[in-house]
């Protein structure tokens, strides 16, 4: 099991951080109802820790009892039939379910969904909520439509269910649905809150680590924690005892990113840029998000670079993505940056140096 | 902290004005409509203002007074946007009911010899569905009423608007605002000291829905007695001092610097949207800024804002506008010089 799950704290007395939100959460369901709840916050931050924890202060440790299921849903919408095949993690009480997986029908699914479970409504026994719960996890990710029928959903059938959503960026769900929910903004630990947390594993673990290490590793992850823990669990499997000057690990495609980088800042012409374009492709088939790749090259380059040009090139960054979010083709997008970075960058070269 | 009675009804349905006289702030309005009452005699109505005025209020207010529990079954239909309300079901739902005639009223309500159909969030209606109401509306006007209720009356069709008298429902003000809250508060048992009552009046920006639902959710986390800091915890509203800090950062003329108030930002997991749009309502008073800057970082906000919208990544789009902001501050060139 890897460390992570091993030490994910599942009552919300026992987290290490957000304990002021773990608190307020508490106090909420004490009285026995709970509104429909919006947690938001960078990825890592403990989102979904919290939501578990919820849940299990709610109904026990059953709600830990989850099956994995692969499920089809016959929809009809109007005069034809969708089929919709999706996977949901349920327990006795709760269903939960990442909506976006379905893409563009996605309307229908959060719609079906909701219908259903309103339908089997569980009966109050005492101690026993007399609602389910269904937790969906990436909401800025749905459609304006899902958005927009999700708002009716839950107003119609909130005797019999409270929604969770989960999501990264509250800007990208819409104000409507926001407003009915208590929206719950999930910071990420700070890196000091992250060096704590791994000394608690490593003290759980039997191992030794010097808060001097700890701290490089709260540094690199970028304040996230699940990183962090993951890359104490590599660094072991690297080099165990630890010395204070190992180097910390990072994931395979972050290297890469930076050996990319570097290839853009030796030389800029048709030919490398070609190459790129092979490695950028590599890249995309290994499933690493584009927006995360445009990302961290926009970063790794940044590194290099006088202020006067990364104005520049921020603003060009921001501007090929907003594109990449309107098109189909990511690459298309990726390599006109990459193109447009080598073209300000050979022409400062010449510039400064003639 | 004391326990408060939690029931899951929400507040905002709880002390919705149930009568016409109760509604706050819309003086005009409620003179005419009670008018209205007294003679039994109704226009149509179309009613257009900023959100959480009192418009849904008003009209159903109007419609209970008139009917009664008993009848008002009958003789009101209430559609909102998430009903479906494509031009079919104009041609339908809504003539249907339009073309029944009216029994007999009963005793003790006023009773005019009309229905009322009362559409919710108009503005949302497509063209289409809108014109196919016109005739509608002229053919049966002798037993129907119409009630037009919209945030943006430009969205509503000029022949439509034309057949209907309107009322504009301004945004409250803070002091009616205030008192409303405590009224709330009161009854809840809620204590509320003066710091936090006048910044849940400045947030809500005449929104008296939005004050409410927030109060409510405060109270829910909180318990009965609320401070400023955790209504604007809750209310979503980034702390003065953050935005401030972005402001300055971009002030020094240092790349670096911005970069780490933003990462910041994103870290502490703030809406991007919103802080865009409290760093506009910061820049547009600033005194120390000239009006070509403010133009200028205003334009940049904007675009950023329809990027968002878009689905665009927050911390690029942030990048981009502190970067923006702080060329225009410190009066370095606009233009890409290799571009």
């Amino acid at each position: 099991m890897l460390w992570v799950d091993k030490y994910r704290p599942h009552t919300l007395d026992k987290v290490m951080v957000h304990q002021q939100e773990a608190q307020n959460l508490k106090n909420l369901i004490a009285q026995g109802d709970c509104p429909h709840l919006l947690f938001y916050g960078p990825s890592g931050a403990g989102k979904k820790t919290l939501i578990m924890a919820l849940l299990r202060e709610m109904y026990g440790a059953g709600a830990e009892k989850v099956k994995v299921e692969n499920k089809l849903w016959k929809v009809e919408a109007g005069s034809r039939k969708i089929e919709v095949e999706l996977t949901t993690i349920s327990s006795n009480y709760h269903v939960e379910l990442n909506p976006s997986d379905a893409g563009f029908q996605d309307r229908y699914v959060v719609q079906e969904i909701i219908k259903e479970m309103a339908k089997s409504k569980p009966l109050s026994v005492a101690g026993i909520k007399s609602f389910k719960v269904l937790v969906l996890n990436e909401v800025d990710k749905l459609s304006k439509e899902a958005q927009h029928s999700l708002r009716r959903t839950m107003e119609k059938y909130s005797a019999a269910c409270r929604l969770v959503l989960c999501c990264n960026s509250a800007s990208k769900v819409i104000e409507a649905v926001r407003s009915r929910c208590l929206n719950v903004r999930i910071t990420a630990p700070a890196e000091d809150e992250i060096v704590k947390v791994l000394l608690h594993v490593a003290k759980k673990e039997g191992l030794q680590l010097s808060p001097a290490f700890a701290g490089r590793i709260a540094f690199h992850s970028n304040r996230n924690l699940r990183r962090a823990i993951l890359s104490l669990e590599a660094c072991k499997v690297h080099q165990y005892p630890f010395t204070d000057s190992q180097p910390v690990q990072t994931t395979d495609w972050e290297q890469y990113i930076v050996e990319v980088a570097s290839d853009i800042m030796n030389e800029q012409s048709p030919k490398r840029l070609f190459l790129v374009r092979g490695k950028l492709y590599e890249l995309l088939v290994n499933c690493i998000p584009p927006e995360l790749i445009l990302k961290r090259l926009l970063l790794e380059l940044m590194k290099k670079l006088d202020s006067e040009l990364k104005h520049e090139v921020c603003h060009w960054a921001a501007f090929y993505e907003h594109r990449m979010q309107l098109g189909q083709k990511a690459i298309f997008h990726l390599e006109a940056f990459v193109a447009k970075f080598m073209s300000i960058y050979k022409k400062f070269l010449i510039a400064t140096f003639g | 902290m004391a326990p408060i009675q939690r029931t899951s009804q929400q507040w905002v349905e709880k002390y919705r004005p149930k009568q016409v006289k109760d509604v706050a702030y819309q003086d005009e309005v409620v003179r005419t409509l009670m008018n209205t009452l007294e003679t039994g005699n109704l226009p149509h109505l179309l009613f257009y203002g900023p959100p959480g005025t009192g418009k849904t209020s008003t009209a159903l207010a109007i419609a209970h007074q008139l009917y009664g529990p008993e009848l008002y079954k009958t003789r009101v239909l209430e559609l909102n946007a998430s009903d479906d309300r494509g031009i079919n079901v104009v041609r339908t739902k809504i003539k249907d009911f339009a073309a029944v005639a009216v029994g007999s009223g009963i005793s003790g309500y006023p009773c005019p010899p009309f229905k009322i159909i009362i559409l919710d969030e108009a503005d949302s209606m497509t063209e289409d569905a809108q014109n196919a109401l016109r005739r509608t509306m002229e053919t049966f006007s002798k037993v129907t009423r119409f009630c037009f209720i919209c945030n943006y009356i430009s969205r509503i069709i000029e022949p439509l608007a034309s057949r209907c008298a309107k009322f504009r429902f301004k945004p409250l003000v803070e002091d009616i605002m205030s008192q409303r809250i405590s009224y709330i508060c009161q009854e809840e048992g809620l204590h509320l000291d003066s710091e936090a009552l006048s910044s849940l009046s400045r947030i809500s920006e005449g929104d008296l829905r939005r004050a409410i639902t927030c109060l409510q959710s405060s109270a829910r986390l909180y318990g009965s007695s609320i401070s400023s800091e955790n209504i604007i915890s809750v209310s979503g509203i980034i702390p003065h001092a953050v935005i401030q800090s972005l402001f300055e950062a971009c002030k020094t003329g240092v790349f670096d610097q911005s970069q780490k108030e933003v990462t910041n930002i994103i870290a502490e997991g703030y809406p991007v949207s919103q802080v865009l749009s409290q760093l506009h309502d910061l820049i547009v008073v600033a005194d120390d800024l000239s009006d070509d800057q403010k133009a200028r970082i205003c334009e940049r906000l904007s675009e950023a804002d329809k990027c968002l919208i878009d689905g665009a990544d927050e911390y690029l789009q942030l990048m981009d506008v502190a970067s923006n902001t702080m060329r225009t501050l410190c009066n370095m060139t606009q233009e890409c010089t290799y571009y």
